[in-house]
This record gives structure tokens, C-alpha cells and sequence, in this order.
């Protein structure tokens, strides 16, 4: 029990008035605060994290200020970072509550893309006592004149969602702003709230800064661990599919639930899984229950309109995906509905974590598993989330790219000396490791583009003066960087417009991309609606509305979480132990013991590996378990493997559990020890880089974010498309002509980790050595069903691409045009 | 013109009853008049970004200079023809690299004979390179200019537009630069290293073709001849 002294008056009051006291880990930050530490407080979602987080600013701001003076002077105190700006919104709402209630006369506003410039000068000249805001604002703030001034007073700087940011390129960027906030304002303490996970160590190490040898920790703050959730599977009563990620079959029972709920979340895992689910609900839904739709490609608009009628409680359940993941309360929420496996236990809690926000009762979730896999994948999550034990990669090394953007920054903002900027970058965590002669290449790349033909020494983007410091060339120069900063890249995205004209409607964007396979007359489904793609119209494609039945062009993808790798181990033990399987339905038991009749089940630390003839092909399928990123990762690579072999290989599908390949002659006699070495990482996956379009999408975003491209901005690409250039070329000639330069190599570490997972790959490869078990059987095994079934749903990788030009190209052309 | 041979992935085609190659790197070779077109070579291209502060690499004059060469020893020519733009713009050559420059210089030497066409980003190429400067070329029945005509022009052959197209199929996609032509005609595909395409749906052909040209799309090992129908947005 925490020593009630420790609290002002003025506070006591106010908890006992709530019927309240305060908690002990609001408490401990308050305690950490008064010792001058850096803390971080990791506590389930309800648990009074945020105000734990602001409790000391709370408390230091009234001992410190007279709210009766109007002429007090503006100096910020604290500024609180978040991923969304609504959250930065809905914070700074409930923060009030107190300090209305307390009387305090704080001075509390938002800064976020949406502030007008106006108040944003306003802002700067006479701050605030607290700010909320984005890391983008505050890297806008390292990239202008006169930021240390701004930030000269500040005492605290609250991170929120911290667990959220760390592991991306968005906490890189964030962990520099920090850097330079400490040099800025050497006073300031940090404040980390996280949502519980795995890594406890390597966020409270992101959050403290380096120095020295030895790594430096934040003070570990936890919250009690709230009550256990209670999670249930649907036991189905209709047949369970084999493959696939619709969950028809279980749609009447979810509908049935939402029905027995106050407000019931439905969770997917894709924009396209979305749109179906609402689709089919709405199809059922004869009794009118409002249900809605919430997903990241929607209209602004459409999305507000959704969070007011469930803050309002006027929703009955809300069909969404990840975008609804974060913390801010959207009502009464008392039930999670999980369509589809939740491919990590640390994103299952989070996303439990919405239900019964305010109370201190167990949330409660349904997990509706899609096919028969995804069984043993919710099966494996609930156990893991009754033993709360988390998945998470660890941390990775800060992103070069980043960095790149950020040193640029700074020269838009006060002149710098470059060995005390590099003193300045390595004492943030994720680039404490980082070597000298890296961080000077990162500055050329900043000034000139980092090239070995060093022919752009005219053209510097950053100069050095006299004075031996580091500015922007001109101020147009800082202007456009300014106009670049941040590190998401979205995909080239086109407006669907409901109508042509301007009195159409935006009911959102789409990608490019999947424009482009669309003919005039095609429907599709989008925005809760089937809708017929009537042609393109500079940069909006003009829709109306389909009396369709069904959307001819089934879907698009977008957002697939890879299966956890904590979540995978899980599931290959659950899968090969029959004393777990009791948790399991029927079906599933009875299709896991004709596999091991008819083939064997994969043990948890083998591979797997059956072949098998059908239909005049030859197939090869194995087990990994290790996502489709990996998996798709290692298909490329066993077909090169295969076709040096003569195996004549023709081509392979993934999914999150399993890979087939085939061709044309039969796979069994293969040295599968030689097939499967680990190897095929070298030079086999070099050769397939050259001309990876997973690569080139990875490569332009670095390229983005270093600043090296543009961002484009809508409506200017069009007009310019004829004269502008293409990032995928932009690689080629890099790679022919510069192999070793910096971007290539943060490229590189990005595909390792990202869009091919080769890390992975390269894990469950030596994993498995030496024991990689084969059955060579007459037909296809009951474990191979669900992945022979996604040849012809999913993409088949390896028949070549241009096979639609050829199918395309009209002989009668040729013909006819033959002199 | 039968006893002409054809090698492989080389198709011998016809554009207002001429014989013509396309060839993959974009460029078009005519065997009767053993000529070499290609346009849009857009040199210097990376380095007029960078002078306006984005730092695009310094190698694409490096990459297309290499490709011409290619082109220029597969197929022989007497005579090379670039279309228009071949300098990204009027301080292009300042900023060239020197060792690339003699390399230009030398391709120039080695052809009998090179024309270089006007362009609207180069109306007056650098003299120091050698070749002939003319607005416009006429050889046999074909007349090579820069910027297309709009409206009925026959046997012209131009660049400018940068032609590239959109093929679908099995909800997949595959764009790629492209020959935009409608027998009578054409538009080459740009030539240069770092060129981006416009769509041949776009208006700016409607305006030249009079509606959507077919495309002979360079695909990786060969060309496609494929009908507007065909070709999606």
C-alpha cells in the first residue's frame, strides 16, 4: 500500500471524490518522476495508464503555477506523443476531466496535421503548459528554426502506445526527435505507457538514453495484470472449410452473438475480409441491428461518423481492422469477435483489451476460426493469452533511411557539428550501435545522395559553413523537406469516386494498383457496397452503384499479419500432441488422425515434407509454419533450386502453414537435406533480388523516406507522369551501377525483416537441420488439402508474369502486319 | 524483303508497308534503310533532379549510353536517328560526366552517319558531340519527327509521349513501355534509363491516333503485339 502522503491534497480530494484512490502505479511514475527517472509503465488497456502517465506533470504543473493569473507566462511543461491524432484528441478530452475538476487552469491543446497555421504560430509563440501531438510534429519542429527555444522549458514528454511505435520506422524517427529534445531540453524526463508485452527489457532500454558501454534502462513501472480475460472458440455446428479466410459458415452464429451483445467488435485481419463480412451480415441481418464499418481505406468522414455513433452507443457492432486497434474509447464495448486466427497472442490481448474498457471486469472474446487451420492457430492463442504469455520479435537496429531523413532534418532546423550530432544519434536506443563511418555515409546520402560518382558536390542539398556547421542549402531546400518528413509511404492510391463530377462522392482510396486490372463494367466490393468501375478520371476512379449479386472481381489484399512465430512454435505442439487435442472440435481431431494414418504429423521441431502425384503434375509440399511472407519467400527460392536440378518446377502457392510446389517431374528421389540447406539464403536469394518486385517496392519506400524521391502529392502526379521517373528503374541502375550504396543496404535490412522475412526463413531453416522427415505418397495428404486448395485463389508465383502478355498479344496482329 | 532474316524474339513487322524491328531496348531498327531510331534518350536526366535538390544516382546517362551500344551492335545501322530529347534539358551537357561524354562521342564516330531530331527539351543539341541536326527526317515513305502530329499524318514516326500500356488478366496486371501504333503510324517508348510511360489511353493518344493505338509491349524476353481492346487502364 503506497503512503497517502505522497499525494497533494488537492489530489487526494479529488480520487476520494470519485470514490477513488489513486493506484500504486500511478503512484510509482509519480515516485520515479520525484527521483528524476525515466520511466515506463506497461499495464493492460482500463488500468488508469494515462493518467499515470500525466499524474507527475499534474502534480508538478500545481505546485508550480497560479491558475488565477492570467498573465502567467507560456512555457511548455510537458508534450505527449501518440501514434493517431485521435488519440492525441481523445487524451487530451479526458485529461481535462481532472484538471476542470481540480481547478488547475491548465493550458492543454492538440497539434496535429489538422491544426490550422495559425494556431500553430500561435502555438509557438505563447506554448502551452501541455502538448499533444504526433511524432511527425515533432520531427517537423527538429526541421525548423528556433525549435530548442520552444522546447528550452520542458519537463516531461509522455509516450504513448510506446509498444506500438518502437518496432517500426515511425519509433526510429521518434527515438531521434527524442535525441534531440534531451539536447535541447537536458531537464526533461520520459514518461512510456505500453500495452503488456514481451519484451519488457528492449522497450525500457528504447525509452532511456544511451551512453557509454553499457546499455541504460527506464524504470520498470507495472500495472496490476486486470482480470483474465475470458476467451471462447466457436464450436461451429456447419461443416468447417478447409481453406480459405471467408468464415461463411460461421457468419449466422457471429450474427447471433452480435445480437446478444451491447456492442460487439468484429475484428479481421484484412480491408477485404472486411468488406466481406460486413457484406454478409447485412445479408442476414433482418432485424435492421446497426452495424457498421471501420477500416483504414475509408473516407475520413465515413470513419468519424462510425466512431461518433459508437461513442454515442447507437452501434450495435462495428465490422473493423487493425485501425481500431489503438486505445481510444469508443464506448460500451462488451464483447470481441475475432474473425479468423489472430496470428500473435500479444495482438489477441490488444485487440480483448477493447471490451469492457472502464470496468473491472473480464473481457470477453469470441474467436471465430475461418478453416481448419486456423483451429489449431486459435486454439494455440487463447492458451496462450489464459497463460498471458506474449509473443514479439525483438527490437531491431534503427533504419538507416530514417536516419538519413532525420540528420537532413536537422539541418533544416539549428546548424549542427557533425560529431556532436553523432554523439546526439547514438545515444537514442535503436542507434546506439551504430559505427562512424555508417553515420558519415548516411550524411552524404542526406547531402548529396551518398554516391560513389561523386558528381553532385555542386548540387548539395546540406553545406557545411565556415564555421564548420551543418545547414540546409537554402531555405526552399528546407521547405521541401519539410513537406517530406515521416515514414509512412503509402501506396499510390486513387480516389473512388460515386459519381463523376464534382458533386460525387469520395467514399475513399484504393490502390493503384487494383484499379488497373479493372475494366469499365467490372464490379467490385468497397465501403460496405458492390460497386461497377465506370473508367478512370484523372486521379479519382468514377463508380456507381452495382445491382450485382456478387462483386465479379472477388477482392483485394491489404494488411496480412504474418503468423507470430511464438504463435507458430504453439501451433506445430498442439498440432503433433493428441493429449491437447481436446480442446479441439470434431472435425478437426478427425482430419489431424486421418493425416497421421495416411501421411504423419509434423513433429514440432521437424519439417515435414510429402510428395505426391495428381493429375499428370508432380506436387512437394512442406510444413514450416512460418507465414506466407516466408513461406512465398522460400517457394522462390526452392523452384531456382528445382530447375538447376532439371526438376522442371512450374510453379507455387503459400499460405501461413504450409507451401506446395510442382512440375513436371516427380520430386520424390530429391536430396531433401541438400534441397532445403540453408544455403539457398546466398547467392541463390541474391539473384532473385535483382528482379524482385517485393524489393523494388521496398527499395522506393526507403527511397521516400531518405528523401532521395519525392513524395507525390495528389493531384500533381498525374499532370506529371509523362516526365517523371519510375523508382523501380531507379533501383536497376542503382544496383548495376553503385552496388554498395547505403539505401541498397537499408533496403536490404528492411526485405530481411519485412515483405520476404528472410530473417525468419533463415531461423526455421537451421531450426530444422538435419531433421527434415519425407513422406512420398501415391495422392494428396488430408494436411496438404487447405494449401492445394489456394492454387487458383491465391497468386501461383514462378509461371512466368508475362504469360498475360502473351495471352494478350493477338496473332492476327502479327499476321497482319507481316510484310 | 522475304529474304531478310529474322532473329529470334526480332520480329519483322510492318508500319505503312515499311519492314521494321522493334527491338527490346526500346529502340526501332528499319533493315531496308539499315537505320537505328530511338527516342527520348533524356541524358542527364538524374542529374537536372539533383541540381533542383532531389538526388536521383548520377549513372542513368551511364545505363542508356550502355543500352545504345547494345542496340547499336545488335543491329549494325548506318544511319542512327534520335528523336527529340535526347538531352534532358539545355544545361544537360555542363553536367555530364566525362568519362560518359567521350563515350557518347565515340558511339557518334563509330555510326556513318547520326541525326540528331530537334526536341522540345533540346532545340539546339550540343554541337560537340558530332551527327546532323534536323527538325524532321524523311526516309523512304516514313518522316521522323519529334513531337507526333495530331490528326491523319502517315508513315510518321515520333517519340515525346513516352508509350507505355496496361495488360490484365487472372487479377494480375503487367505495364510495361510499349510501341503505340496503328499500322500507319507510331510513337516509340523513351529510350533513357530513368523515363517514365503515359498510359497509350491516355487522351494525348486519342489526340494523335484518333483512339487508342494498339501496343507492341517490351516485355522481358520479347515483344507483344497487343490490340487496344486488350490494353487496360
Amino acid at each position: 500500500m503506497a503512503p497517502p502522503a505522497r499525494l497533494p491534497d488537492r489530489f487526494e480530494r479529488w480520487f476520494a471524490a470519485r470514490g477513488w484512490r489513486a493506484r500504486d502505479h500511478q503512484l510509482e511514475m509519480l515516485d520515479a518522476a520525484r527521483a528524476g527517472e525515466h520511466a515506463l509503465l506497461i499495464a493492460p488497456t482500463g488500468g488508469g495508464k494515462t493518467l499515470g502517465g500525466f499524474l507527475p506533470s499534474l502534480v508538478d504543473l500545481a505546485e508550480m503555477i497560479d491558475p488565477e493569473d492570467p498573465r502567467r507566462p507560456h512555457a511548455l511543461h510537458t508534450l505527449y506523443l501518440s501514434p493517431l491524432k485521435a488519440l492525441s484528441v481523445d487524451v487530451a478530452r479526458n485529461l481535462m476531466v481532472p484538471v476542470e475538476e481540480m481547478g488547475l487552469g491548465l493550458r492543454i491543446e492538440t497539434r496535429t496535421g489538422d491544426t490550422p497555421p495559425s494556431k500553430k504560430k500561435r502555438q509557438r509563440e505563447r506554448p502551452p503548459d501541455i502538448l499533444l501531438t504526433t511524432p511527425e510534429q515533432l520531427a517537423l519542429f527538429v526541421a525548423s528554426p528556433n525549435a530548442s527555444t520552444f522546447f528550452a522549458d520542458l519537463k516531461r514528454v509522455v509516450i504513448d502506445e510506446i509498444h506500438a511505435l518502437a518496432p517500426q520506422k515511425r519509433g526510429d524517427l521518434l527515438s531521434l526527435g527524442l535525441a534531440t529534445l534531451a539536447q535541447w531540453a537536458p531537464q526533461a524526463r520520459r514518461a512510456g505507457l505500453s500495452a503488456t508485452v514481451a519484451d519488457e527489457g528492449g522497450l525500457a532500454r528504447w525509452l532511456a538514453p544511451q551512453a557509454g558501454p553499457h546499455a541504460k534502462f527506464a524504470r520498470l513501472v507495472r500495472g496490476g495484470p486486470g482480470p483474465r480475460p475470458q476467451v471462447e472458440i466457436l464450436d461451429s455446428a456447419e461443416r468447417i472449410p478447409w481453406a480459405g479466410h471467408s468464415g461463411r459458415h460461421a457468419l449466422a452464429e457471429v450474427y447471433e452473438r452480435i445480437k446478444g451483445a451491447r456492442t460487439a467488435l468484429v475484428f479481421v485481419n484484412t480491408r477485404a475480409q472486411a468488406e466481406f463480412t460486413f457484406q454478409e451480415l447485412w445479408r442476414m441481418n433482418d432485424e435492421g441491428l446497426p452495424i457498421a464499418l471501420h477500416h483504414g481505406s475509408l473516407a475520413p468522414e465515413q470513419r468519424r461518423k462510425v466512431e461518433a455513433a459508437m461513442a454515442a452507443g447507437k452501434l450495435k457492432g462495428v465490422v473493423c481492422t487493425s485501425t481500431l486497434d489503438l486505445g481510444i474509447d469508443w464506448g460500451d464495448v462488451d464483447l470481441v469477435i475475432q474473425m479468423g486466427a489472430p496470428k500473435g497472442s500479444a495482438r489477441l490481448i490488444q485487440r480483448l483489451g477493447r471490451s469492457n474498457h472502464r470496468l473491472d471486469e473480464p473481457s470477453k472474446a469470441l474467436l471465430a476460426p475461418t478453416n481448419r487451420f486456423e483451429h489449431l492457430e486459435c486454439t494455440a492463442a487463447a492458451e496462450a493469452v489464459a497463460e498471458n504469455a506474449l509473443d514479439g520479435e525483438p527490437l531491431k537496429a534503427g533504419a538507416l533511411d530514417v536516419l538519413a531523413q532525420h540528420v537532413m532534418g536537422r539541418a533544416c532546423g539549428d546548424p549542427f557539428e557533425s560529431d556532436a550530432l553523432f554523439e546526439e544519434v547514438t545515444s537514442a536506443a535503436p542507434y546506439a550501435d551504430l559505427v562512424r563511418s555508417d553515420f558519415d555515409r548516411v550524411l552524404d546520402l542526406a547531402a548529396t545522395g551518398g554516391y560513389a560518382l561523386a558528381s553532385y558536390d555542386r548540387f548539395r542539398r546540406m553545406v557545411r559553413g565556415k564555421d564548420g556547421l551543418w545547414r540546409a542549402r537554402d531555405a526552399r531546400t528546407a521547405q521541401r523537406h519539410r513537406l517530406n518528413v515521416g515514414t509512412i509511404v503509402e501506396s499510390d492510391m486513387i480516389h473512388v469516386r460515386l459519381g463523376s463530377g464534382r458533386a460525387g462522392r469520395r467514399l475513399g482510396q484504393i490502390e493503384d494498383w487494383f484499379i488497373g486490372q479493372l475494366t469499365p463494367g467490372d464490379t467490385f466490393l468497397f465501403a460496405g457496397q458492390i460497386l461497377r468501375f465506370e473508367g478512370l478520371s484523372e486521379t479519382d476512379a468514377i463508380v456507381s452503384r452495382a445491382s450485382a449479386d456478387s462483386p465479379k472481381i472477388p477482392s483485394y489484399q491489404g494488411g496480412k499479419f504474418p503468423l507470430s512465430t511464438y504463435l507458430a512454435a504453439r501451433v506445430r505442439d498442439l498440432a503433433q500432441d493428441r493429449s491437447k487435442w481436446g480442446a479441439l472440435p470434431g472435425q478437426v481431431r478427425d482430419w489431424l488422425d486421418l493425416q497421421s494414418l495416411k501421411s504423419r504429423l509434423p513433429g514440432s521441431d521437424e519439417l515435414l515434407v510429402e510428395t505426391f502425384p495428381r493429375a499428370a503434375k508432380f506436387y512437394l509440399v512442406c510444413y514450416p509454419f512460418e507465414g506466407r511472407l516466408a513461406h512465398q519467400t522460400l517457394g522462390m527460392l526452392l523452384t531456382r533450386r528445382l530447375e538447376r536440378l532439371r526438376m522442371r518446377p512450374m510453379g507455387f502457392v503459400a499460405n501461413e502453414y504450409a507451401l506446395a510446389v510442382w512440375g513436371l517431374r516427380d520430386l520424390s528421389g530429391v536430396d531433401m537435406d541438400a534441397l532445403f540447406d540453408e544455403d539457398m539464403l546466398g547467392d541463390d536469394l541474391d539473384a532473385w533480388l535483382a528482379e524482385s518486385p517485393l524489393m523494388k517496392r521496398t527499395f522506393k519506400t526507403c527511397a521516400i523516406i531518405a528523401g532521395l524521391i519525392e513524395r507525390r502529392f495528389p493531384g500533381q502526379e498525374k499532370t506529371a507522369r509523362q516526365v517523371s521517373f519510375s523508382a523501380d528503374l531507379i533501383y536497376d541502375v542503382l544496383r548495376q551501377h553503385d552496388a554498395d550504396h547505403v539505401l541498397l543496404q537499408a533496403a536490404w535490412a528492411d526485405a530481411a525483416t519485412g515483405l520476404m522475412d528472410v530473417r525468419r526463413l533463415g531461423q526455421a531453416l537451421a531450426r530444422v537441420k538435419g531433421r527434415i522427415v519425407t513422406e512420398h505418397l501415391a495422392r494428396v495428404s488430408p494436411l496438404a488439402v487447405p494449401v492445394m486448395l489456394e492454387i487458383g485463389r491465391e497468386p501461383v508465383y514462378g509461371e512466368g508474369h508475362e504469360s498475360i502478355l502473351a495471352d494478350a498479344s493477338d496473332d492476327l496482329i502479327s499476321e497482319a502486319m507481316t510484310p | 524483303m522475304s529474304a531478310m532474316t529474322a532473329r529470334k524474339n526480332e520480329p519483322v513487322w510492318a508500319l505503312h508497308g515499311e519492314a521494321v524491328t522493334p527491338d527490346l531496348t526500346g529502340a526501332l531498327f528499319l533493315p531496308v534503310h539499315r537505320t537505328l531510331i530511338v527516342a527520348d534518350l533524356h541524358f542527364e536526366k538524374g542529374s537536372s533532379y539533383a541540381e533542383r535538390g532531389q538526388m536521383l544516382p548520377p549513372y542513368d546517362t551511364r545505363a542508356t549510353l550502355l543500352k545504345l551500344s547494345a542496340a547499336i551492335a545488335r543491329h549494325r545501322p548506318e544511319t542512327v536517328v534520335a528523336l527529340g530529347d535526347s538531352f534532358h534539358d539545355l544545361r544537360a551537357d555542363g553536367r555530364m560526366d566525362d568519362s560518359d561524354a567521350d563515350m557518347l562521342a565515340r558511339l557518334v564516330r563509330d555510326v556513318s552517319r547520326w541525326v540528331w531530331i530537334e526536341g522540345n527539351h533540346d532545340p539546339e543539341p550540343p554541337a560537340r558531340f558530332g551527327g546532323e541536326v534536323r527538325p524532321v527526317l524523311e526516309l523512304g515513305t516514313l518522316t521522323l519527327r519529334h513531337e507526333p502530329t495530331e490528326g491523319n499524318a502517315p508513315g510518321e514516326i515520333a517519340g515525346h509521349l513516352h508509350p507505355c500500356a496496361r495488360v490484365s488478366g487472372n487479377g494480375r496486371s503487367v505495364r510495361a513501355r510499349c510501341f503505340a501504333t496503328d499500322g500507319r503510324r507510331m510513337v516509340l517508348p523513351s529510350f533513357g534509363a530513368f523515363t517514365g510511360g503515359l498510359s497509350v489511353r491516355d487522351a494525348a493518344f486519342t489526340r494523335v491516333f484518333g483512339s487508342c493505338p494498339d501496343g507492341w509491349i517490351i516485355g522481358r524476353t520479347s515483344i507483344y503485339a497487343v490490340q487496344s481492346k486488350r490494353i487496360a487502364n
